[in-house]
């Protein structure tokens, strides 16, 4: 460690401070001008928060080792009996420094590392990786178009397989845990599709600069087709078992509130944005692939309310089926990765005739290809919001800086404002509403 | 690789005083740090209403990189995603931090969604944000030595012992 800079290391706790440490204007800034509120609704806010005396209050820790916060997501929550008053979100028990081990990969390994970050949607991961290199090195028009709808599948069915085990955990969060394990059945049978097409559960690196690691294999449509033609009745089932149910209703509905003002403000997007009533899906507004050439509806809540988040989520497993359905249909024949000598290691076959071939393979495998010098920020909608990649080259073979926008990272700042006036026994459905991977939080 | 004189190719236009360069298609604004919250007050009012990203970047192995439109470069870069809803737009805003004063104003004020994204460049590249209501870490713990994703910090290994092997 030649040159450690220690300049400012400690600039104070990230934890939650006591009322008595506080001034009021901080006070009064956590609590309402964080918003673009009015004068007079950020006073009334201010005025609920003195009348709770700090005798009477008491803050508590949920988290990093809880059950239901979905991870190592730590909360520390200031209680007046059973009421929220304030939240601070404490994160980073889940940090490797995978921007930084992201400076040290190649383009062809990047995808490895992206993936694990949102672990319940690394395809969308890889994909927005790729989409950013592929830009940078200018062939984002030359991707051949079984590449691109290959793509679109596997984008549309881990949407499906996200939400799905959101279905699964937000029913164990509220206490319906038989949709937990419906939840993770049905995930499961997404998975196995993806086992059998990448060879993986998870973390695939299938989606690669340039196109895909492999073709589709044999039979595949009657896999998809399988999938597809189950999923209608259960989520039916499922329908019947939670949407109607008041019980569910109750735990659900005006929990967890936000407008779409406050969603903008915080930087939310996804399912919490659509809920205010924001018809904002990136598909849609900035198209990217083929999303422009499918039918789909864009599913827009109304309350912003955790149950409209529930219900959206729920819904866009429906849309994605619709999609798939127009994707089986349409999938074009051709390669599923671009020709192109620089970026695309040669085919199997030709390394046993040729030398050149087997050199070129090797640089490849070991030096990796170089991108032009060049900044780019690509964004698509993840299950969870805009996933965003911004890539830096310094025209080597590794990224000079390798940024990643995580939508969960972003949306748990949403939680203090979702949790205000709220009670305790809502913060778990309130967290689990906003389904955040704490895996792409920390990264 | 020399500090020349920077041509005009690549200038496109001027938005709110700043040249508007255009990378790979996409919109960037090169702003200087003195105007850098009034800009973005400005982007503001014409409808970039969403604060998507803000990171940052230490170019110090890059020391005469060309930010384009005759703009000094600086050892850091805060770099900020503003997206329009209504006008389907994106547009990026590329602003120059020196070392010797890395600080730069908040703009907590006018998105409150970038709280998080100012913490993180802080704690990864120490880049303090002037008037951000909570300027501590958030990633790495609390006694944290330094900034990780700056160039000169050692990314370091910590050697793997495995047990019964040899030497």
């Amino acid at each position: 460690m030649s040159t450690v800079i220690s300049a400012g290391t400690n600039e104070g706790g990230q934890e939650l401070r006591s009322r008595s440490e506080l001034t009021a204007k901080e006070l009064f800034r956590e609590v309402g001008s964080v918003l673009r509120l009015s004068e007079a609704e950020a006073a009334k806010l201010a005025e609920v928060q003195t009348e709770a005396p700090e005798d009477q209050t008491m803050i508590i820790n949920m988290g990093p080792q809880h059950p239901s916060t979905h991870g190592v997501l730590r909360l520390m929550l200031e209680l007046q009996g059973e009421t929220v008053l304030r939240c601070k979100p404490i994160i980073g028990y889940l940090h490797t420094g995978m921007e930084k081990t992201g400076e040290s990969l190649t383009y062809m390994q990047g995808g490895t590392n992206v993936t694990r970050m949102d672990y319940l949607s690394p395809l969308n991961n890889e994909l927005v990786f790729s989409l950013a290199v592929e830009k940078l090195l200018g062939i984002d028009g030359d991707i051949p178009e079984r590449a691109v709808w290959m793509r679109m599948l596997l984008s549309e069915l881990n949407r499906m397989s996200s939400h799905l085990l959101f279905l699964a955990t937000n029913g164990m969060d509220i206490g319906a845990v038989s949709m937990m394990l419906y939840g993770w059945r049905e995930r499961e049978e997404v998975l196995r599709f993806f086992q059998k097409v990448t060879g993986l559960r998870m973390n695939h690196n299938f989606i690669r600069p340039g196109g895909l690691a492999a073709d589709l294999p044999a039979g595949w449509r009657d896999d998809v087709l399988e999938i597809l033609e189950n999923l209608p009745s259960r989520l039916e089932e499922y329908d019947i078992l939670m949407t109607g149910q008041p019980i569910w209703r109750e735990r659900l509905q005006g929990v967890g509130a936000i407008t779409a003002r406050e969603a903008m403000a915080l930087g939310a997007t996804g399912p919490i944005l659509r809920s205010t009533g924001v018809p904002w899906d990136l598909r849609r507004e900035m198209p990217y692939l083929r999303y422009d050439d499918v039918e789909f509806d864009v599913i827009v809540g109304e309350h912003g309310d955790a149950y409209d988040r529930y219900a959206i989520r729920f819904n866009e497993i429906r849309e994605s089926m619709r999609i798939v359905y127009q994707i089986l249909d349409r999938m074009p024949s051709g390669d599923y990765r671009i020709q192109n000598k620089k970026v695309t290691p040669p085919p199997r076959a030709r390394i046993d005739e040729s030398m050149e071939a087997l050199i070129h393979h090797f640089k490849i495998f070991t030096e990796g290809f170089k991108v032009p010098e060049g900044e780019v920020y690509v964004g698509i909608e993840s299950p969870r919001g805009e996933i965003g990649c911004y890539i830096v080259s310094d025209g080597s073979s590794t990224p000079y800086r390798m940024h990643m926008r995580a939508p969960s990272f972003v949306n748990i700042q949403a939680l203090p404002h979702m949790m205000r006036g709220g009670l305790v026994a809502d913060a778990v459905a309130v967290i689990s509403s906003v389904d955040p991977v704490l895996g792409e939080v920390d990264r | 690789m020399s500090d020349g004189v920077e041509t005009a190719e690549q200038t496109v236009a001027t938005l709110h005083g700043c040249p508007l360069i255009d990378s790979h298609g996409q919109q960037v604004l090169l702003v200087p740090r003195e105007s850098y919250v009034s800009v973005v007050k400005s982007l503001l009012v014409d409808g970039y209403d969403m604060c998507i990203d803000l990171t940052g970047i230490d170019y110090l192995n890059m020391p005469h990189r060309k930010v384009g439109a005759g703009v000094q470069p600086e050892r850091f870069e805060v770099v900020v995603n503003l997206l329009s809803l209504t006008h389907r737009q994106r547009i990026r805003l590329r602003v120059q931090v020196p070392e010797s004063d890395a600080v730069l104003p908040s703009l907590f004020d006018i998105h409150p969604g970038t709280e998080a994204h100012e913490r993180e460049t802080y704690d990864m590249f120490g880049i303090t944000f002037d008037g951000h209501p909570d300027m501590t870490r958030i990633l790495m713990p609390e006694d944290w030595h330094g900034h990780p994703l700056r160039k000169d910090y050692d990314q370091g290994s910590i050697p793997v012992q495995f047990k019964g092997s040899h030497s």
